[in-house]
């Protein structure tokens, strides 16, 4: 939703990024607002996953130019786990699996590294047990789930819907998706929809990074950038995802280009 | 650790063969004086030395211990550990609350005073060989001690020929004993360098069920020789759960085996665990004599330093239907050399066989070394086996996925070895046992 005068959550400007000094970022521009939901959206390679990255503070990505603030503060230097503590969710495309370690233990000592970041005591066993049975709700997720190893065994929809119990576990101001609808059946992609849509407000921001239109479907964004090689070209509210489904990518950056040639 | 060397020892002048040799005759008569006048074993004795000969110490060309070199052993001479070498008075035993018995081996030499028998289910035999080997259970041991497996070397032969007591644990045809029974070897490493020689027999009758709980457990840091042998025999039908662990001093040389006989339908899963010691070698060895068995083997070696683990275990099975499922782990820091030869053997026979192996290592350090053999000989034409092994280091992206729910990059790698070292920890059926390891393992 987009609210007048609401506070500036997400400001990137100008930002390059490179990974093993091949350019992928060349001048990022993007303002998310706290209540608004922001779609990016683009080819394979356009770049939209390495700026979801380059945000989370991923060591294999460098950032070459321009500047990234989070509520106001410069957060180019923070270490990833700072700016998650500071209220920046990725949900991964590809969660990580990490055997030996269940995902009740993980999420207990994600849950109380944010605490202890905000001088709160941490939470015990028993009082984090009860806190995490009510989130399993969000993503209509089975208890059984917590006792098993971090995403070990998890199909695709399991995993994703793991992703957003994290997310409303952390409760972050700005939560990226990154192509969190990849791989999802209707149903999965039903349950991780409606999870994301219990979480949002107005003092919260969402930017999907998605390849497809069927996520806008489930999860309506206020705004749709189109990215293509390392930029946003083009920015509009949710009919540039229907015309995008509609003309395909290669006509509106036809088309793009066009006009940027005759301006 | 402390070596002590003597710049006038003669063996230091002849060739290395001839050293081998010299000390091999030193630790034999070593030996010899502890062991003969404790028990009448003589046959079974004389037949020890003559193997422990046969095979002599090994050398570094041998395939076998190639990756684990014992010639820093040759410069220490080592002695005979006293009987009355009494654990000090401080002693703090690692302690296993819930178990039903507890016997306690101080350098090689059993400790009333320490062990506690408790009160176990009609015909349970909990105790010390010394006090037990007479009458009828004489007879029945004599069928069983020292005649587990049959792939004899010099090291268990030299237990055999002169291991001064053993723990015998006894568990009659269908009894069940519940709550683990412990076993403690400490091996106190004082001002000189002595031999202790830990000794058990288990036998777990047919349709009987045991936990076991081994545990080699060092003090001081000066060099020591602990050079155990462990038997278990699971009669047709039997299930022994088995934990064995080894948290030896940094000076000491550990040398262990562990021979497991399985009878048909019978079951043991066991897991080592591997912390100690400067140089640790486990020979784990399962012998199948009967259909249908399940073997499980876990392992996990944790090390750091300078120091070395090596494990070499070997599946053998000789008839159909069994299952053996191995998964073993080495968690290498600094400078240490972890080592995994693991062998499953399916002859003929053992047609319809189950089997898998796997070794995962993780390096931590730039300088630490791992050495994996996983081995599957498979003669048998319908059986089902895999095996494989993995080197790695802590995953850079399983970090950051970590970092980006807000753990420290420090706490994630714990995190992450915590994960890696719970898979076998976990095995352990013992809470109280895995809590208290856990901390020994993760630092």
């Amino acid at each position: 939703m987009i609210y007048e005068n609401s506070e500036v959550i997400l400001s990137v400007r100008d930002l390059r990024a490179s990974v093993d000094g091949t350019e992928i970022l060349k001048g990022v521009n993007l303002t998310v607002k706290a209540g608004e939901i922001h779609a990016i959206m683009g080819l394979n390679g356009s770049g939209k996953s390495t700026l979801s990255k380059v945000l989370a503070g991923h060591p294999d990505y460098d950032m070459t130019a321009g500047e990234i603030t989070f509520k106001g503060q410069d957060i180019a230097e923070l270490e990833p786990h700072d700016r998650a503590t500071a209220g920046i969710f990725l949900a991964f495309q590809y969660p990580l699996e990490i055997p030996g370690v269940s995902n009740r233990d993980f999420l207990r000592v994600a849950y109380n590294a944010h605490r202890k970041a905000r001088g709160e005591e941490e939470l015990d066993v028993f009082d984090f047990d009860d806190l995490i049975e009510e989130k399993l709700d969000v993503v209509k997720m089975d208890a059984a789930f917590l006792d098993r190893s971090v995403n070990e065994g998890f199909s695709g929809g399991e995993k994703k819907r793991n992703e957003i119990l994290q997310m409303a576990l952390l409760e972050p101001t700005l939560a990226i998706l990154d192509e969190t609808d990849s791989g999802l059946d209707i149903d999965a992609l039903k349950t991780v929809a409606n999870g994301v849509n219990q979480l949002t407000r107005p003092d919260n921001a969402v930017v999907m990074i998605t390849h497809y239109q069927r996520l806008l479907n489930y999860i309506v964004p206020d705004y749709v950038h189109v990215m293509a090689e390392g930029r946003i070209i083009l920015t509009g509210g949710r009919e540039l995802a229907e015309q995008l489904e509609a003309e395909g990518y290669e006509a509106i950056l036809e088309q793009h280009k066009t006009e940027v040639a005759v301006s | 650790m402390t070596l002590q060397v003597s710049n006038s020892d003669p063996i230091a002048k002849s060739s290395p063969q001839q050293q081998r040799d010299n000390y091999l005759e030193a630790l034999l008569s070593t030996v010899q004086q502890q062991g003969t006048p404790a028990l009448p074993l003589s046959e079974l004795r004389t037949r020890a030395v003559a193997i422990a000969r046969e095979h002599g110490f090994p050398s570094p060309r041998q395939e076998d211990w190639s990756f684990t070199d014992l010639t820093p052993m040759l410069l220490v001479p080592f002695a005979a550990a006293d009987a009355g070498a009494i654990a000090p008075p401080d002693l703090s035993l690692p302690e296993l609350p819930e178990a039903a018995a507890r016997l306690v081996f101080v350098n090689g030499h059993y400790s009333e005073a320490l062990s506690h028998v408790g009160t176990r289910p009609t015909g349970v035999v909990v105790g010390n060989l010394g006090a037990l080997y007479t009458g009828e259970l004489k007879v029945k041991i004599d069928q069983r001690l020292g005649l587990s497996g049959n792939r004899h070397e010099m090291f268990a032969a030299l237990n055999t020929a002169g291991f001064q007591d053993a723990a015998l644990v006894w568990v009659p045809r269908h009894q069940t004993v519940d709550a683990p029974i412990h076993l403690v070897f400490v091996a106190i490493a004082g001002d000189r360098p002595v031999l202790s020689q830990p000794r058990c027999l288990v036998v777990a009758e047919p349709g009987s069920a045991l936990t076991l709980v081994e545990e080699f457990y060092g003090i001081g840091e000066s060099a020591h020789f602990s050079n155990s042998v462990s038997e278990i025999w699971v009669d047709e039908g039997a299930q022994v759960t088995h934990t064995r662990v080894q948290q030896e001093g940094s000076g000491t040389f550990h040398i262990g085996k562990t021979a497991i006989t399985q009878g048909r339908d019978s079951t043991y899963h066991g897991t080592a665990i591997s912390l100690g010691a400067h140089i640790a070698r486990h020979h784990w060895e399962m012998d199948q004599t009967g259909p249908q068995t399940e073997t499980q083997l876990n392992g996990l070696s944790a090390i750091a330093g300078r120091q070395t683990a090596d494990t070499h275990s070997l599946i053998a099975l000789h008839h159909p239907h069994g299952t053996a499922n191995q998964l073993h782990k080495c968690l290498v820091d600094d400078s240490a050399h972890s080592i995994f030869n693991g062998k499953i053997w399916v002859p003929r026979a053992a047609q319809l066989t189950n089997a898998s192996q796997l070794n995962r290592n993780l390096l931590l350090s730039n300088k630490g070394r791992i050495d994996t053999k996983p081995e599957l000989d498979i003669v048998a034409d319908n059986v089902k086996c895999a095996h494989g092994a993995t080197v790695s280091q802590l995953d850079a992206s399983e970090i950051f996925y970590l970092q980006s729910r807000g753990i420290s990059a420090d706490q994630a790698q714990r995190l992450l070895i915590y994960g890696f070292v719970m898979e076998i920890l976990a095995k352990i059926p013992s809470t109280s046992l895995r809590d208290r390891l856990m901390p020994a393992v993760i630092d």
